[in-house]
């Protein structure tokens, strides 16, 4: 016998539970990807039904409405009207009983079954409501199942309902839209009908609601869509004089008049409010107190993640010296520096270089990276499910709202570096707790201006050299000139380049929830997961790339027979194709004062900004000598020492170079997530474009107008 | 009397009467939300900045900038003019 698949789309509210249920109706079984297109993310998993069936579920993005107003909403609609799930199942928040059940309506007007999962029935028993959900399921005509998703509850009964009701569509067509609007739907259902639409009730009402772009969409199939189209502006012309408002407002009037009428009737009201929610906001969302208690936690989830990541040593290790604690990341570094190269083939061949320096060491510099993003998630996944991260958006709001971004911004852009020592992989990751798709694009593009850690040793390195009695300083400053590029990038590309006016905030401030762990865990994971698979291709590619423009061609070692190990090193780069073009750019790089080998380290830069500091102090190891006739101490000074003796080097110069630093293009592993995050090419390229030139002028302008002040001397 | 949410005090309760931005996208987003007119609301807070503020209405806490409140007209309702 063969199973019978139901399909499945679980839809509901942000915070209404819908992860939760969906969770504990899959286990483990679950497929984490993308809609196609856009990066909402989609899960899918499966559960297995009582006789035999299999049951499919998709989770669609949490929506108040179907109305199309964000990304989220197109999605959801575009799913269940192209798709045709089996069944909706709507997950209810039995505590905000009201506003949940404006989206119930509209999936039941879909004319799909519709099966109503009454979550969080717990919470509102313990509130004194008492909710019938006979009633409440006789007037909406669909089953009505209450359920705990957190302690498992009433999943059995789910699960029987979505079976048994999979054929059974409700009847709903008794929403009264008024005197005003119901003749104008009437007429329209009739000639949808007659066309062959099978939702046309649906279709009418959504038609009046919808501007003209939507009307096109929702009409596509049609083929008498310009008459339609005709006749909807016609009639909301007319409605619009009769009743002195617009459809939309009427429609919208309409669906909350009946489900207050439902509430009335279902609903026994306890005091509804949540005490210790009240509570707490009095305290953490205070005038005075509120900004405070912002910083602490976002400094908590910044120190906490770089600490659990690699500072704190907690996993028992075996070092040199017997029994040791590392780091999640030194365990990482062990694997990609001592494991995997002990069965890499040894020797000086170009095909060990290859696997050595071009594979391995590239993978393993993108795995170092997925401790930090897995704690990162751990913490934000905290502060996201428990509601906080909503109030932490309600109070810097105001702040980022000068610079055309909104509250929520502030989390990416401390991650990729606010606080000096982050990282912007996480950063432009975390954009999407981000809804509108304008906030996330300017904020991922101005994340990487931010000091990621990988930038702090070339900082450190110019300032130790020249700038030695004010280096906490320096610092200070360094991040207070990053955090203006940020700000003031922001807000020329929301003028310029991702335009429009500026999004609305309106936002729910959901009740507070003691977080699960299991599911934050699974969120984590996910996320990392997510990263490395990404991420992984196209980061090998490009080290692999670069690995060979500094390889080759070969350097002629017997020319150069006095040379020792390490400035045959050097040599070798500075004949490569990579120190050829090193070499070509000077006549440009000059302007902010910086010579070939500055550049190839800037180069190697693009690849991961680690990379700056090795290559520098590569290429700096044959000093200013020529080839084959080096004096031995020249090589054995650190490079910040090297650098600060170096005539041609001044704190003009490092200071043209710490802001190209600063600003140029992100590194490719960022570069890869802002394409994954923002779902096209484009942006990711017109994030290296955009970057590059501004720390260009940047860089030169403050060279040349030094260099005319007699700094540079 | 009808006035704007924004010159509503912190613990006011009032009714809604209309909304002029019901058109636009924005004003679509507000009616999802329940800014549908005869809903009681109340305001419970001003961020620590000065905006946005945050109203409880349709048993759920909303925040909003004061750019968007402002287009929503309410009339207070009489119990409060007591306590102000």
């Amino acid at each position: 016998m063969t199973k019978t698949t139901i399909s499945v789309a679980v839809a509901g509210n942000p915070n209404a539970g819908k992860t939760s249920v969906f969770n504990a109706l899959t286990g483990m079984k679950q497929n984490v990807g993308n809609y196609p297109g856009v990066t909402v993310e989609k899960k899918t998993g499966t559960a297995e039904g009582s006789n035999g069936t299999q049951l499919h579920f998709i989770d669609l993005p949490g929506t108040y409405s179907l109305t199309a107003y964000s990304q989220e909403e197109v999605v959801a609609r575009n799913f269940i009207l192209q798709d045709k799930p089996d069944v909706l199942l709507n997950i209810v928040d039995a505590t905000n009983l009201e506003r949940n059940l404006y989206l119930t309506v509209q999936l039941i007007e879909m004319q799909i079954p519709v099966v109503v999962a009454l979550n969080m029935h717990d919470i509102a028993v313990q509130r004194g409501l008492h909710i019938d959900c006979d009633i409440l399921g006789r007037f909406l005509g669909v089953p009505v199942i209450p359920t705990v998703a957190t302690k498992n509850e009433g999943l059995l009964p789910l699960i029987k309902a979505i079976e048994s009701h999979r054929h059974n569509t409700s009847a709903l067509d008794f929403i009264n839209y008024g005197t005003a609007l119901t003749p104008h739907i009437d007429q329209l259902q009739t000639a949808l009908t007659e066309e062959g639409q099978s939702n046309a009730r649906y279709l009418s009402v959504k038609l009046l609601e919808s501007d003209g772009h939507e009307q096109e969409e929702l009409l596509r199939g049609s083929s008498q869509a310009s008459t339609h189209t005709q006749f909807v502006t016609d009639a909301t012309q007319i409605i619009e004089k009769d009743a002195g408002v617009s459809a939309s407002t009427l429609i919208a009037e309409a669906r909350y008049g009946f489900v207050a009428g439902l509430m009335k009737e279902a609903v026994k009201e306890g005091s509804t409010k949540t005490t210790y929610t009240d509570a707490i906001d009095k305290i953490v969302c205070n005038r005075i107190l509120g900004t405070g208690f912002v910083a602490l936690c976002i400094y908590a989830i910044f120190y906490l993640t770089f600490q659990l990541s690699d500072g704190w040593e907690f996993i028992p290790w075996s070092g040199e010296d017997g029994f040791t604690w590392t780091t999640p990341v030194g365990v990482f570094a062990w694997i990609f520096e001592e494991l995997l190269p002990s069965f890499a083939p040894k020797g000086d061949g170009a095909f060990a270089s290859f696997i050595n320096d071009g594979v391995i060491a590239g993978v393993g510099g993108l795995m170092g990276f997925v401790p930090i993003i897995f704690f990162l998630f751990l913490l934000l996944g905290l502060i996201e499910s428990s509601g906080y991260i909503a109030r932490i958006a309600f109070v810097l709001d105001r702040i980022l709202k000068t610079f055309g971004l909104q509250g929520k911004s502030i989390m990416p852009l401390i991650i990729s570096g606010g606080i000096a020592g982050g990282c912007a992989v996480p950063g432009v990751m975390a954009t999407r707790t981000l809804r509108e798709e304008k906030d996330r694009i300017t904020t991922m593009l101005v994340a990487p201006f931010m000091n990621c850690g990988a930038k702090i040793p070339v900082f450190i390195l110019l300032i130790a050299a020249f700038f030695p009695q004010d280096q906490t300083l320096m610092m200070g400053i360094v991040t207070i000139i990053s955090w203006s590029f940020a700000m003031l990038a922001a807000l020329v590309l929301r003028k310029c380049v991702v335009k429009g006016e500026q999004t609305p905030f309106v936002m729910e401030l959901p009740p507070y929830h003691v977080p699960r762990i299991t599911s934050i865990f699974r969120y984590a994971f996910q996320k990392s997961g997510s990263y490395m698979k990404k991420a992984f291709g196209l980061v090998l590619v490009v080290n692999i790339v670069l690995w060979a423009l500094m390889y080759f061609p070969r350097l002629d070692t017997d020319a150069y027979p006095d040379a020792s190990e390490e400035e045959l090193a050097g040599l070798q780069i500075q004949e490569s194709i990579a120190g050829n073009i090193g070499s070509s750019l000077e006549p440009v790089s000059q302007l902010a004062g910086f010579d070939w080998r500055d550049n190839i380290a800037l180069l190697g830069g693009f690849a991961a900004k680690e990379v700056i500091v090795s290559a520098m102090s590569t290429a700096y190891s044959m000093g200013e000598a020529d080839p084959g006739d080096i004096e031995e101490q020249t090589t054995k000074q650190p490079l910040s020492q090297k650098l600060a003796n170096d005539p041609n080097w001044n704190p003009l110069r490092a200071f043209a170079m710490i802001l190209f630093v600063m600003l140029y293009a992100p590194c490719f592993v960022t570069i890869a997530v802002i394409k994954k995050e923002s779902g096209s090419w484009g942006w990711a390229g017109f994030s290296i474009a955009y970057t590059t030139t501004l720390a260009s002028i940047v860089s030169v302008l403050v060279y040349q107008i030094g260099l005319a002040f007699g700094l540079g001397l | 009397m009808s006035t704007s949410i924004v010159n509503l005090k912190v613990g006011e309760t009032a009714i809604i009467t209309g909304m002029q931005t019901a058109k636009s996208a924005i004003g679509q987003r507000l009616l999802d939300m329940g800014i549908t007119r005869g809903t009681h609301l109340l305001v419970e807070r001003v961020a620590p900045l000065g905006d946005p503020i945050q109203i409880y209405v349709k048993n759920y806490h909303l925040a909003l900038r004061k750019e968007e409140a402002e287009d929503i007209h309410v009339e207070r309702t009489a119990e409060q003019t007591e306590t102000t």
